[in-house]
């Protein structure tokens, strides 16, 4: 650090706004989720979850996969996710740095449990754009129904 | 290209909403590799189509900027978010010995891949001592 503080002026903010970063994450851990399934913030894939009056929409982030080798299984109302990134191999040139790793890679499986109502015949998985895209249909009883009035 | 004044008036508190959004910016995890060549940046962006990815060059500084294209369905209500922006954005500042006007870039399922090759006369290369 020392030495890389001596270079230049560029190299010393880089490195105040790295340790703000680490404070920050650090101090972070008031806002996590209590879920005993969920995981901190920055994990591989980060999911999104949403509702319609048919279907429960799961997005996990998970890009630069193979889509052949996600795996996604729903089993007993619990919704599993699981795959494995390749980390990115720079070359076999002696000279190279590595300046930044962040992108997390390697195995890694989510699950999330899904709400009763939830039909486990009618699910669907789509991967676009890193993107993969879980749609769980609703019990028929489950969904909004117009009542007709005699 | 966005102007220090158009900054400065989008992060005002006359204008809210355009502040709130300038605010709220996914940061997209990144590799950043070097080699004798150039420097390999890899960037997540998950969602992004290639339409929606810009990359500028504003002085030194190189915006990665891209836009989620809108997945989600009519009437969806959400439930829970760990990405609640779909907006990524981060910029890195280039050193002088880069050559920005040969900077490739590939999108490809969500990964952005961009290779910043060194100006040639940047490159190490040896010096060839001479016998008289």
């Amino acid at each position: 650090m020392v030495q890389a503080m001596l270079s230049t002026p560029h190299a010393l903010f880089d490195q105040i706004d790295r340790l703000q970063r680490e404070i920050t994450s650090a101090f972070a851990a008031e806002g996590l989720p209590s879920g005993i399934r969920s995981v901190a913030a920055g994990t591989l894939p980060a999911i999104n979850v949403g509702r319609t009056a048919s279907s429960v929409e799961v997005y996990a982030f998970a890009p630069g996969l193979d889509a052949a080798r996600i795996d996604v299984t729903l089993d007993r109302g619990v919704l599993r996710i699981a795959g494995e990134r390749e980390p990115f191999a720079p070359g076999a040139d002696a000279h190279t740095q590595v300046y930044a790793r962040e992108r997390v890679s390697g195995r890694f499986a989510r699950a999330l449990s899904l709400p009763d109502d939830v039909d486990p015949a009618k699910v669907s998985a789509t991967y676009v754009d890193g993107v993969l895209r879980v749609s769980v249909g609703l019990r028929e009883s489950a969904q909004p129904q117009r009542i007709a009035v005699q | 290209m966005t102007t220090p004044n158009a900054i400065a008036r989008a992060a005002s508190p006359a204008n809210p909403a355009a502040a709130q959004r300038a605010a709220r910016t996914t940061v997209p995890a990144v590799d950043v590799f070097e080699d004798a060549g150039g420097i390999t940046l890899l960037a997540d962006m998950p969602g992004v189509p290639r339409d929606q990815l810009e990359l500028r060059l504003d002085g030194d500084a190189l915006v990665i900027d891209g836009a989620m294209a809108p997945l989600a369905p009519e009437g969806l209500q959400p439930l829970w978010a760990e990405i609640d922006s779909p907006h990524f954005r981060r910029t890195f500042t280039l050193s002088r010995e880069l050559d920005t006007a040969r900077i490739e870039a590939n999108l490809k399922d969500g990964v952005l891949t961009l290779r910043i090759p060194k100006q040639a006369h940047a490159q190490p290369r040896r010096i060839p001592v001479n016998t008289p």
